[in-house]
Formats: structure tokens, sequence, C-alpha cells
């Protein structure tokens, strides 16, 4: 398989759970739990195995309920949160077979910094709300290794411009913007690396609909220009229909399909995929 | 009920504990090693980390200096001198080149310090990322993992604030091109002079407990951006009104007649040397 | 010229520490030390507690060496704490063999033993008695033979004084708090190490029990008030003497062949929490959770502040700043936090000099007109 067909990133059965577990549920039997929980001593199978495929300038889709694991599986790609077991593998980071959630913790920082950019959908998470915009999306820069004062303001000043930040606030904290601004602050931190993966984890939830619109245009923009691959999060199959090219359906923690986008709205063959998309208007 | 004090106050196993503290300092350029610092006669935050290295290195043959904020006759400085006079009977000097161990409070002396000499500075807080992070539990990971972005952003946002850096005193330093350290409140005009000292440098904090070290020969880097370099204080064209000297740190005296400022070498000992016809 | 020598400085230092004497002795008071400790015994409980060393002679001492303050006397006593050899750990005393002097609980009407109020401000009516003023030997001879006496003629009780039983042993029987495994770790010596994040149990009970007493009731009243997610009753209060054992350094480890060294007055608080666990099924349970206290002397309320505090760090999931294990350890050292706001009286005009650089230059550049 010549690089142009492997995946960038390939994630290999990635379960994440809250919780010992007991006698009765660690085999995951399906009859024991109750959707991703087990009655029994209360532990929470967030992610049951899931595995994936990323191509190179794609955007993956990830939708389901609020409790799918969907949220949960994006802070363990971004090493917010440690995983039970699995492993993730990122073509290009040394011969691509080593297992990312294996690095040590020097490591998983390095390509957090060079690797990933990831936008939260509260952005308390992925802003540092007291220093400037700016200074936000030079902190990324610096954590890469630029030390170059004119060069990063110049950097920052070419991605506010490109998400349509106007100047003359950038040395504003986020804190005195409006929700929709510092989504775009957050999407100027996270490209300013060029990292080859976003992650977009439910970033227009919450905001108001022209103002979804126009983040929404912002990301294929990006995505058209820079040829980045995503995967995006998000509860809402319109966004999905609008940015996804292939697209994974998580329900209680599982995958339970997968496809392109187009197929899966035209065709859907789980019994929940097809409630979300007749329920969309 | 009388009591006798051991040599230099403490006793034996503490001195030892404290100086297998300062050899693993010395061990790993720049990094804080914790130590059970002990109360002393004097306030925490009046040089006890520093007492307590001078404290358990000092012997009978050694000759002690002590200055703050330059001066030997500063009331710190007097009250630390007296103690250790008082419980090691050694030879006291205001004279830096006669000094064989030297603990300063903010500044390192105007002489450069050759290798037989030891330079002990007290430290209030050792550690450079606290206004980024408050937490001890997460800055000691980031020091394990080289994450030192929080200390860059910081200056970034001054330039960006003010146009350049404005740390005053206690610029942070890169040690050993590995671990970022606190110089202590020195003034930046002395950063530079950490960097390939011949003198072995210690630094302690008493009340946060923590010993940290530059060994003799050691790079010692202000952290700086290509485009933005480190600037140390200016004393551009200021003499000092009473020995003529330049290039060197300098006290502000407002002169109560004229109302204006004139200058004064900060370090006293060394202005009296030049004045009594040295150098 | 001459030769020139500043000597300003230590003349003006040895100037000061005698006005600080002349301040002490120019009432021509001569403070007698048996006079401290046999009347001062709150000042001496406080000041032994803060300063980890339980001998009531050196407080005395240090009290009139300190005209009386707690910063002063405390400070002194560490200090000279740090000179003391360190040759043995006592044994592990069971509190449960106190020579009980005051006992109560609020958790329950009647105890097995009985409500023992003792000596305790609580009963009082905080009154001035400015009749102390005339207070004569004579009188308080008195007063004692008829207090000694009075004695006799109450109704004897058979209870044991010193085999009181726990108010939490008996919970515990009901299975209202869980049992425990025997930890036999050395506690930490936070004397000899210095503090570590996360802390365990022994680090933080050894901080909270030489903390400053203010600091350690106002943290421990936030914690009630609302910074802190506490609803405490008072299980168990205590004071009394225990007895100090340690092992014969040349024995064999038999545990009869312990010395004995003397006694030590301490106050000793059980408090009580209903917190929730998951117990295997879908319901969460209550159950009853300790928190300890323990000082030298008699030190009510900061034993129980001490208590909830202990409480307060026990959380995996800190909400609020009495929670917060750096927060509240790094903060009720009374020599540290004394030492530390005190040192800002030092001369810094080397620092400020520096300050004053940096605020200069932005001023001169913005002065220059350039704005980016």
């Amino acid at each position: 398989m010549n690089d142009f067909e492997a995946p960038i990133l390939t994630v290999k059965r990635l379960r994440k759970q809250f919780g010992n577990g007991c006698g009765k549920c660690h085999e995951l039997d399906e009859s024991k739990l109750e959707k991703n929980y087990c009655p029994m001593c209360g532990t929470i199978y967030a992610c049951r195995d899931i595995s994936f495929d990323v191509y190179k300038g794609e955007i993956l889709g990830v939708v389901g309920e609020s409790g799918s694991g969907k949220s949960t599986m994006m802070q363990c790609l971004y090493f917010d949160q440690p995983v039970t077991s699995g492993e993730v593998f990122l073509q290009g980071y040394k011969d691509g077979s080593d297992n990312l959630f294996k690095q040590s913790a020097q490591q998983q920082r390095y390509i957090r910094n060079h690797w990933l950019g990831k936008v939260y959908q509260n952005p308390i998470y992925g802003l540092k709300m007291n220093f400037s915009s700016i200074g936000n999306i030079a902190e990324k820069l610096i954590a890469a290794g630029n030390r170059d004062v004119e060069s990063m303001i110049n950097r920052a000043k070419e991605l506010l411009t490109h998400v349509n930040i106007p100047l003359f606030r950038m040395k504003e904290p986020p804190h005195n913007f409006s929700g929709g601004m510092q989504q775009r602050v957050q999407i100027a931190k996270a490209l300013s690396n060029n990292p080859p993966i976003l992650l977009l984890d439910e970033i227009t939830t919450g905001l108001d609909l022209s103002v979804q619109a126009n983040v929404l245009d912002l990301i294929k923009q990006i995505q058209r220009e820079l040829n980045i691959s995503m995967i995006v999060v998000s509860h809402d199959l319109a966004v999905i229909r609008m940015l996804a090219d292939r697209t994974i359906v998580m329900l209680n923690g599982r995958i339970v399909e997968t496809g392109l986008t187009d197929q899966i709205l035209e065709d859907p063959q789980h019994p929940y995929t097809q409630q979300l998309v007749y329920s969309l208007l | 009920m009388k009591i006798k004090y051991n040599y230099a106050y403490f006793d034996e196993g503490s001195k030892r504990e404290i100086r297998r503290a300062m050899l693993k300092a010395v061990a790993i350029p720049g990094y804080q090693v914790p130590f059970a610092s002990r109360e002393m006669p004097i306030g925490r935050g009046w040089g006890t980390g520093g007492l307590q290295l001078t404290l358990s290195l000092i012997g009978k043959d050694d000759t002690l200096k002590v200055i703050d904020q330059g001066s030997d006759e500063s009331v710190n400085a007097v009250n630390i001198k007296n103690l250790i006079a008082k419980t090691t009977g050694v030879d006291l000097t205001d004279d830096t080149e006669s000094a064989s161990l030297i603990q300063s409070r903010h500044r390192i002396p105007e002489i450069p310090l050759n290798s037989d000499q030891i330079l002990i500075l007290q430290v209030p807080i050792p550690e450079p990322l606290r206004t980024v992070e408050a937490s001890e539990f997460t800055t000691k990971r980031l020091h394990a993992e080289n994450e030192y972005s929080g200390a860059w952003l910081m200056l970034f946002e001054q330039i960006i604030k003010y146009g350049q850096m404005s740390t005053g005193a206690d610029h942070p330093v890169v040690v050993a091109d590995r671990y970022v350290m606190a110089p202590s409140p020195i003034p930046r005009f002395d950063n530079p002079k950490m960097n390939q000292s011949k003198a072995l440098i210690l630094l302690g904090a008493g009340r946060e407990k923590k010993v940290y070290a530059i060994p003799p020969y050691t790079r010692v880097v202000s952290l700086a951006f290509n485009d933005y370099p480190f600037q140390v204080e200016g004393f551009k064209d200021k003499t000092c009104r009473l020995c003529g000297a330049e290039g060197v740190y300098m006290d502000e005296i407002i002169d109560d007649n004229s109302e204006t400022a004139s200058y004064q070498c900060n370090d006293a000992s060394f202005c009296l040397m030049r004045l009594n016809g040295g150098n | 010229m001459g030769y020139v020598a500043v000597k300003g400085g230590t003349l003006a230092i040895d100037e000061s520490i005698k006005r600080l004497k002349f301040e002490r002795l120019k009432n021509q008071t001569v403070l007698n030390v048996k006079d401290i400790e046999g009347g001062m015994r709150g000042l001496i409980d406080t000041v032994m507690s803060e300063s980890s060393l339980y001998n009531r002679e050196s407080a005395a001492i240090a009290i009139k060496q300190a005209e009386g303050s707690v910063e002063e006397a405390v400070f002194l006593l560490r200090a000279y704490r740090s000179t003391l050899p360190r040759k043995h750990y006592s044994n592990t005393i069971d509190t449960q063999n106190m020579h009980v002097e005051r006992r109560i609980s609020s958790c329950f009407k009647d105890i097995q033993g009985g409500q023992i109020l003792g000596a305790a401000y609580d009963y009082t009516h905080r009154l001035i008695d400015f009749s102390l003023d005339d207070e004569y030997l004579d009188d308080v001879k008195a007063w004692l033979t008829e207090f000694e006496a009075r004695q006799g003629g109450v109704e004897q009780s058979d209870i044991c004084l010193n085999q009181l039983p726990k108010v939490t042993e008996y919970l515990r029987q009901e299975g209202l708090i869980s049992s425990y495994e025997d930890d036999d770790n050395e506690p930490v010596d936070i004397t000899k190490k210095n503090l570590e994040f996360p802390t365990v149990r022994s680090e933080r009970l050894q901080m909270l029990s030489r903390g400053q007493t203010g600091a350690v009731t106002s943290l421990g009243y936030a914690a009630l008030r609302g910074y802190g997610d506490l609803h405490p009753t008072v299980g168990e209060l205590r004071v009394g003497n225990v007895e100090v054992y340690i092992d014969n350094p040349l024995g064999d480890g038999n545990y009869h062949d312990c010395f004995y060294l003397g006694q030590l007055q301490i106050t000793e608080v059980e408090t009580y929490v209903a917190r929730s666990t998951n117990n295997n099924t879908d319901n969460s349970q209550l159950q009853l959770e300790i928190g300890y206290g323990a000082c030298f002397g008699q030190n009510e309320t900061k034993s129980i502040a001490m208590s909830m505090l202990d409480l307060c760090l026990e959380t995996d999931n800190p909400k609020y700043p009495t929670q917060d294990e750096e927060f509240v350890l790094f903060h009720i050292d009374s020599v540290e936090s004394t030492g530390f706001i005190s040192h800002l009286k030092l001369p810094h005009y080397v620092t400020f000099k520096s300050k004053l650089d940096s605020v200069r230059k932005t001023r001169d550049k913005e002065g220059a007109g350039n704005e980016d």
C-alpha cells in the first residue's frame, strides 16, 4: 500500500471506561449492560472497541447523541484523558507503527504541538482566557519551538485575518469576545503549526445559526485551501452533512455504522441511524 | 537550663543531609532539589535557605562575606553575619577577593569570582513558572516534561503589551540547555555573570524548601527571543559620584537639596576598594 | 583620601536590640517564668502546639522573651527545636487509654461513660472579672483547700477514666463507619522530609496540627460556612493525658520491653460527616467518615477545625479552596507565613530599581509614539 492510499491516522480498538468493572460486565457482554453502563458496579463503558481510519485530506464525521462516547474518544485522541486500552498510529510519526497512547508524556506533548490541533466545544478548555488572543496563538507556536517574536506576530495576524477576527482586537483577551469569535480564535490557534490533523469537537453547538453557518464555511474553506485531514464530532446531522466526506455513527460507545456521508443519509442501515436520518428536517 | 550549640548551629546529621541535597543539585544543574529546610533563628524570607547552605558548608578555615542589596552593612547582612560568627568563629571580611564563601541577597558582586570561591544566593520564590501556574504539583511535571512555553508566553505577552520584555529582577534563565531556573531577584544586570562562572553558585530557598545550583563553567542563558534580545538595566553615561566607576550596577540617590538624582556603586565593597586605591 | 569604611549598619542594629530590651524592662516588671507557667496555660498550650515542641518550661521562657507575642514565641521554640538531636520515635499512642479530663460528644445525648464536662470556658459567662485585679495567695490557698475537700463528698462513679470506649467504636460495630485495614506504613516525618504533592494523610495531619491557630480556625470556618462541602458533627472531643513510651533501643522488640518517658496533655477530636459511597448497586449509600484532629495541650477550636480540614482534604475533586491541599497546607504555618510577610520590610531597592528601569523604558517607548 503506497503512502497515498495509507490512512494518515489509524485507531484500533480504543476502549475507555470509567470505573473498575466487575465480574459481570468486563466481558462487555451486551446483555449484561444497560446502554453503556453496568447496573451491578456502576462502571461506564464510554468507548468500546472503536476502530477507524482517517485518510489524508478527508473530513471524517462522527455523529451520535450525547453519551455516545464521541467526545470521550476525542479527548483520548488528544491525550486529554488516558485510554483504558487501544492503539492509535500516525503515518509519518516514527515509522507509523508506534502506538501513540504508549508514548512518554514528553512525546505526547510533542505530538500535540506538531501533529494535532483541537477545537473544543467550550473555549475555556482551548484558550487561556486571561492572555491576549495573539498570545494564545503564539503559545502553540512557542510550544513548537518558535523563538522569533516578529514571525509569530505575523503568523498570528495571518491566522486571525483568515478567521475574520479584526486585527485591532488582537491584544484583547478572548474573555471579551462573543462565543463565535472565541471559536474562531480557537481555530486560528489550532491551525497555527499547520497540523496535518484537526480535531473539532462540537464546535458550533450553542452558537447562533448565522454564526454557525459562518464557522462552518470557514472550516470548509480551510479544508479546501490547506488540505488538512479533520475529524468533526457533532450530534447535529446537518453539520455532518455539510462538512464530512465519510461518517461514523456512534451509539452507547460503539460504532454502529460507517460509510460515505451521502450513502448513510440516503440509505441508512442501522435502526438508530435510520431514526437519526428520518428525523433530519 | 543552658544550651550548648553545635559548631555552625546545626547538628552534624542535618548538615550532612543538606550537603547531600546540594550535591544532587550540582549534579543536575538548574533543577530544584527539595530538602527538609529547618527553622532558623532568623525569619523565613530573611535568608534561611542561604543560611542553611552556608552553615552546612562552612569550616574553621573559611572566610565569610555576607551582603544584602550589594551592601555589607545592610540590616539583613549584618544579622546573618553575626549569627554565623557567633556559632563558628570564622573570619569575616568585606573584601570580595579574600572571601571563600559569599552569601548574598539580590546581587552578584562586581568583581569576577574565582574557582576557590562559592557564592550562595538567597531565593524567595524558586519556581520560575509560579506566575503562570500556581500548583506545585503541575509545575513539577512541566519541568519534568521540558514544557516551558508558559515562561516564554509570559515574556511574549509583555512584548505585546509594552513593546519589550518588562521583567524587573529575577529574569528566568535556561541552565545547561535543559532546566529553566529562577536566578533569584538579582537585577538583569547580574544574569550574565552566572554564565561560565568560575565559582560554584548555590541557590537556597528556605521557606519553599528547595536548593539548586549552577556548577562552574555552565552555560546559563537568559530567556529571550531571537529578535528581542535580553537587555540589562542601563546605566549609560552614569558614573559613581564617590569613586567614578562606570559600567557597574548603581543605586539612585535622591539628593535632599537639589532634588536631582545622583548615582553610586551598589556594590559597596567594590566602591570602597576603588576609593582606597585598588583596581 | 584616608581609608573609608562604612560601619553604620552594625551600630544601628545593636542599638535597636538594646531598645527592644528596654521596651521589655522599662516598667521594671521582672516576670517570673513560674508565673507564666502557672497562670498562662492557654498561651502555653497555643505556643506548644504551633511550635510542635512539648515542654511547658521552654514555652514559658519563650513567652517571656517574646513579651507575650505568640508569633515570636513560636519562632523561638521552632528554632530551638531545630538544634535538638532526634534520636527516637515513640510508640504509637492509643488514645483509648487516655487519662481523660474532659470528654464530650455532640452526636448523642448520652454516651457510654458519660459526657464529662471537665474544665472548659464553654460553660462560663464571658464577663470580665475585675476582682481578679485583687487576688491574693491566701485566698487562693483557702479556695483550693475547700475545693479539694468537696471531692470526697461527691458521689464516686465506677467509671475508669482511662478506659473510656470511643464513640467511633460503637458506630463501627453497627457498620455505619467503614472498617479499615491496619496500615503499618511509617508515617512521613515532615520535619525531615519536604512535602510532596499529592500528599499522604500523615503529612497533612502533621501540617494541620502544627499550623497557626488563627489560620487553621479561619479555614475551618470557611469550610463550614459554604466554602466547603461539610455538614459535620463532633463525634467525640477528648482532653487528657496520654503516656509516651519508646522501645528499648537495645532490646529485641518485645512489646513489654519499653521505657516510659512521661505524659503529654493533648486534645483529640473525631468529627463525622455523611458521605455517599457507591456500593455495588445502582443506589448510593451514605456512610460516616471520620475527620481527625489532635494538638498538644488543650486547643479545642483548633482541633475541631483541623478535623474538618482533614475531611475537606480527603476529597478527590476539589471544588473549594479549602479542598485544595496546596492552598491549605502551604499557608497555615506560622513561621513561614509571618516570616515571608515580614521579609517585605527588608530592603528591596535593587529589585525595585530594576522594576523602575522597566517601567521607565516602556514609557519612553510610548513617548516616542510607537504603537503597533
